[in-house]
């Protein structure tokens, strides 16, 4: 039994959910007690879909429990059958139908529908969402992929290959498969099928018709693609491409698989790399981020991070225990002990402690980042309804990279904004506690009495992150501040106080000011 | 003025013995443990610890909505594989959980132990851990558990397990004379307003059920009359009444005249001068009729469908029927209690189709048929609808919203008017 106050993953047959949804004529049977339909609603609300999700909920109750809730099971599969005429069942259990123990799968397959009927064993008290999702796409492939047609197409024909890991509710999949589509297209690889996001039943009978898998979410679709690759000998792709260089990289492995010569071109959209070199960009350099997320995404992104942004990896961590090791892998890399954790407490201490600069996570780090006033951007599920949006804006792929830039710098103060705000700190009409300008002098705010004290006597607003210092400035120390350039006044204010704090001194002179500068500047 | 308004149309009122339609089905409706959500909010001493699956803390993140505080007061203790198979006992496990998070949370007064379905299919005793847990957590925190599971009850009705599981833990009532207990969660605001409206009229000793802290639970005894503010509470009525309180009759605190009526109620039950209760009625009443007025003009003959979801679906029809003067289709309730309901029943139109259960699939080819001008319904079907081309009102919001008593009458009126208003204004 484990204390849970927010969880990461919702149980795996909400997986089961997002793939049966994602597809375009499956219906997912699910042996549920009444309120489980309130996964519903992460589908129509939070993803915003105009349509219900395909399943059917037998919702037992408890006098059903006495009685035969398999006879329930079988009346509600088979009226959902004749309903939605979908081309293929799924059934399972969600968590209290497995401890009722009916076997819907066996169930089901007594009705002997006209369609085939995929069970799916999901164990609810051991497995989460994820799993749920990449063992219903695995089950529904292994029941359906039909080898390859005879080889009828000409010689000359392209190469092919399908796109797997995309599902409902997932985050921007829609457009991942958009620009990762389009850079196939243009490196002359056309898809076959994409799956499970948009597929029918007939798209995953012809799997086997393509000549590679690119595993585009690797929590969803490892172990399908694993199994194509021993059945039908379809090779897959590795690489997650999120970045510039890891989209390259993508590009010569596809290339790679193919054959095929790398065209030019290719990178004519991409804007994020020379925005990260132009200069304006020097104070993003080693900005301190920690990442937490789902395992490939958080890789990804710490790699982003750290060489396309200048960033300084501070923590990493995941709640996907199944592809820990890659998290653990890129912690070495990084000198940083990874968090395999799905307590969000932890994770939440764990940034309090780390005070990062910016943080990087999925929309529970969005809250603990509210919280403690940290700048932050979503780069993995669980996402929110604001991680939906209408735009295009993918991870993925060279437009992947130019909304990273983007979004990651958006919650950042703007570089020559920072500056300004430096230089022009104890300025009369531009200190903290001033409204803007272009809002009338009118509306300055009351701290300017203390601001405007006299120009070589500024008390600086304290900062927050400065710890109550027992030391005390002698005069003379105060005045040699003063003729510190302004702009870093504050910087060299908290260093001295700092230092002093260390070295025990319960005065501060010109010397320990001194001092302070030559133990910071080493 | 404290007579119903009679309605300018012709209809024959009363529905009390309408025929009901009862159907079994898929619910789409939250389960009991969703009350969690603002029964936490009122009593703010309180914990609620779910024991059950990963299900059960998804759920009421998910309906929550948004996480607003870091170590909420509510959480739970998720069983796994180790506690089914017999390698732990769920029970030691359950007591190791509550020890870690009292030891946490020192600021908890009242810890619930609320059940799930898994919980009880595998027949995991939580009356019994909730008195061992006393004994040993006792002389800080009281423990007290109940069920919040989807195989017993739904959405409210779990505030209706909360309470009255808290019944029998309510102290004596050892002062003489008559005493108002008005039962069921009523934003802070709302019980101000009410509060202030009770005194005027020379009703000094009330009190709320649940109370906003744990502390002040209110005493009861036989001179104690309660008056239900909410309409889910069938079963701690019931429990009250054991305890010798009379529970007064009366319609839902919905609207100006709903409201009107049930301040009646408490009014006659004190005999309180009938000069004096329109006295301090007659402002508010006016004002919410005012308020109420500008969103009758635009919902006026428009027709509604209630899906089954909270229980107050049958007092908001007769608030939208005789106040809004909305044309009704049909009614879904979870549970119909006719003896709660029966005031409410008495002034809806005998044309009122009424269906209880539900088997959603059937009761959306009714929608197909009937193309109501709104439907009130779950946030897991309001899309789609709208999809189709209808118009919804999420139900959830009309249950999270201060929508009881005089003031809240506009607000509760521009619920069912503002998705209307949106539609007129979008034009692409």
């Amino acid at each position: 039994m484990q204390l849970t106050l927010w969880t990461y993953e919702g149980p795996p047959h909400v997986g089961a959910m997002r793939v049966a949804t994602a597809m375009t004529d499956v219906h997912y049977v699910l042996h549920a007690p009444q309120g489980d339909t309130y996964a519903d609603l992460l589908f129509t609300m939070i993803e915003r879909l105009p349509r219900r999700p395909p399943v059917t909920y037998t919702t037992f109750q408890a006098r059903d429990l006495g009685g035969d809730t398999a006879q329930l099971f079988k009346e509600a599969a088979s009226s959902a059958f004749d309903r939605f005429k979908p081309s293929a069942v799924l059934v399972g259990s969600s968590c209290t139908a497995e401890l009722i123990q009916d076997d819907p799968g066996g169930l089901a397959k007594a009705l002997n529908l006209s369609v085939p009927v995929i069970p799916l064993e999901l164990p609810a008290y051991q497995r989460k969402e994820n799993w749920g999702a990449s063992e219903t796409f695995y089950q529904l492939v292994r029941s359906l992929a039909k080898p390859a047609a005879k080889d009828t197409s000409p010689p000359s024909a392209k190469p092919s290959c399908n796109i797997l890991g995309p599902t409902a509710l997932g985050f921007r999949h829609r457009d991942d498969v958009r620009e990762i589509s389009q850079l196939l297209q243009a490196l002359g690889v056309d898809v076959n099928v994409v799956a499970p996001l948009n597929a029918s039943v007939n798209d995953i009978q012809r799997l086997a018709n393509a000549d590679f898998n690119v595993v585009l979410y690797p929590e969803i679709a490892s172990t399908t693609a694993s199994w194509l690759e021993r059945q039908f000998g379809q090779p897959f792709t590795r690489v997650m491409p999120i970045g510039v260089s890891a989209t390259r990289e993508f590009i010569r492995e596809v290339a790679t698989l193919t054959k095929l010569p790398i065209p030019d071109g290719l990178e004519k959209d991409m804007h994020s790399v020379w925005y990260s070199r132009s200069v304006d960009s020097t104070y993003l350099t080693g900005k301190r981020v920690f990442l937490f997320g789902d395992a490939s995404h958080v890789v990804a992104a710490a790699r982003f991070a750290s060489e396309e942004m200048g960033f300084e990896v501070v923590g990493i961590g995941t709640y996907s225990r199944e592809f820990a090791r890659e998290v653990r892998e890129a912690a070495k890399k990084y000198h940083v002990e990874p968090l395999i954790t799905d307590d969000y407490l932890a994770v939440e201490e764990q940034i309090k402690s780390l005070h990062p600069e910016l943080i990087l996570g999925t929309q529970m780090e969005r809250h603990i980042a509210k919280r403690l006033s940290i700048p932050c951007a979503v780069i993995s599920a669980p996402v929110h309804i604001q991680d939906f949006p209408a735009r295009y804006a993918p991870q993925m792929g060279f437009e992947g990279a130019n909304v990273l830039f983007d979004t990651w710098v958006h919650p950042l103060m703007m570089g020559l904004e920072e500056h300004l705000l430096g230089m022009f700190r104890e300025d009369f009409e531009f200190h903290d506690g001033a409204a803007p300008s272009h809002l009338g002098s009118s509306r300055v705010a009351e701290p300017q009495a203390t601001a405007l004290k006299g120009s070589a006597q500024i008390d600086l607003p304290k900062p927050p992150t400065s710890l109550t210092s027992p030391s005390s400035w002698s005069a003379e120390a105060e005045k040699e501040l003063g003729k510190i350039p302004f702009f870093v006044r504050g910087k060299a204010r908290r260093n001295t106080e700092r230092y002093a704090m260390d070295q025990g001194l319960s005065t501060i002179t010109v010397e320990t000011l001194y001092d302070a500068k030559a133990h910071f500047s080493r | 003025m404290t007579q119903v308004i009679p309605i300018s149309r012709s209809d024959v009122l009363d529905c009390t013995t309408n025929a009901v339609i009862s159907e079994k089905g898929q619910r789409e409706v939250f389960c009991g443990l969703t009350g969690i959500i603002w029964l936490h909010r009122k009593i703010q001493d309180a914990f609620f610890l779910v024991v059950g699956s990963r299900t059960c803390a998804h759920l009421i993140q998910s309906a929550a909505g948004v996480m607003i505080f870091a170590e909420p007061r509510f959480g739970t203790a998720i069983i796994d594989e180790r506690d089914l198979a017999g390698i732990a006992d769920a029970n030691d496990e359950l007591d190791r959980v509550v020890s870690e998070l009292l030891t946490r949370r020192q600021d908890i007064k009242l810890l619930f132990l609320v059940g799930s379905c898994p919980s009880e299919v595998i027949k995991l005793d939580l009356s019994r851990a909730a008195n061992r847990l006393n004994g040993k957590h006792g002389s800080r925190t009281r423990v007290i558990s109940y069920s919040g599971s989807g195989i017993e009850t739904t959405f409210t009705q779990g505030e209706d397990a909360c309470l009255s599981a808290l019944t029998p833990t309510l102290p004596n009532r050892r002062t003489r004379g008559k005493h108002l207990l008005i039962v069921g969660t009523l934003a802070d605001v709302v019980e101000d307003q009410l509060s202030t409206l009770l005194r005027k009229m020379g009703i000094e000793h009330f009190d709320f059920l649940p109370p906003r802290n744990s502390s002040k639970l209110p005493e009861v005894g036989a001179e104690t009359l309660c008056l239900l503010a909410q309409p889910f509470l069938a079963d701690t009525a019931k429990q009250l009444e054991s305890r010798g309180v009379k529970r007064l009759r009366a319609p839902f605190p919905l609207g100006a005249e709903g409201t009107t009526q049930w301040l009646q109620a408490a009014a006659t039950a004190f005999d309180v001068d009938q000069k004096l209760f329109e006295e301090v009625t007659h402002a508010p009443y006016q004002r919410a009729k005012q308020s109420i007025e500008r969103h009758r003009a635009q919902l006026e003959g428009k027709s509604i469908t209630f899906l089954p979801d909270s229980q107050l679906e049958i007092p908001l029809a007769r608030f939208v029927y005789q106040e809004l003067h909305m044309k009704l289709l049909e009614i879904g309730t979870p549970y119909l209690h006719r003896q709660i309901m029966g005031p409410e029943l008495e002034q809806l139109p005998r044309t009122t189709r009424l269906s209880e259960g539900q088997a959603l699939e059937l009761q959306l080819d009714r929608c197909d048929a009937d193309q109501p001008d709104l439907i009130v319904c779950g946030l897991g079907l309001a899309n789609p609808l709208e999809a189709k081309g209808f118009t919804t009102k999420w139900s959830i919001e009309l249950v999270f919203t201060p929508i009881q008593g005089y003031e809240q009458a506009g607000d509760l009126a521009a619920l069912f008017s503002r998705p209307f208003a949106r539609k007129l204004k979008l034009v692409a």
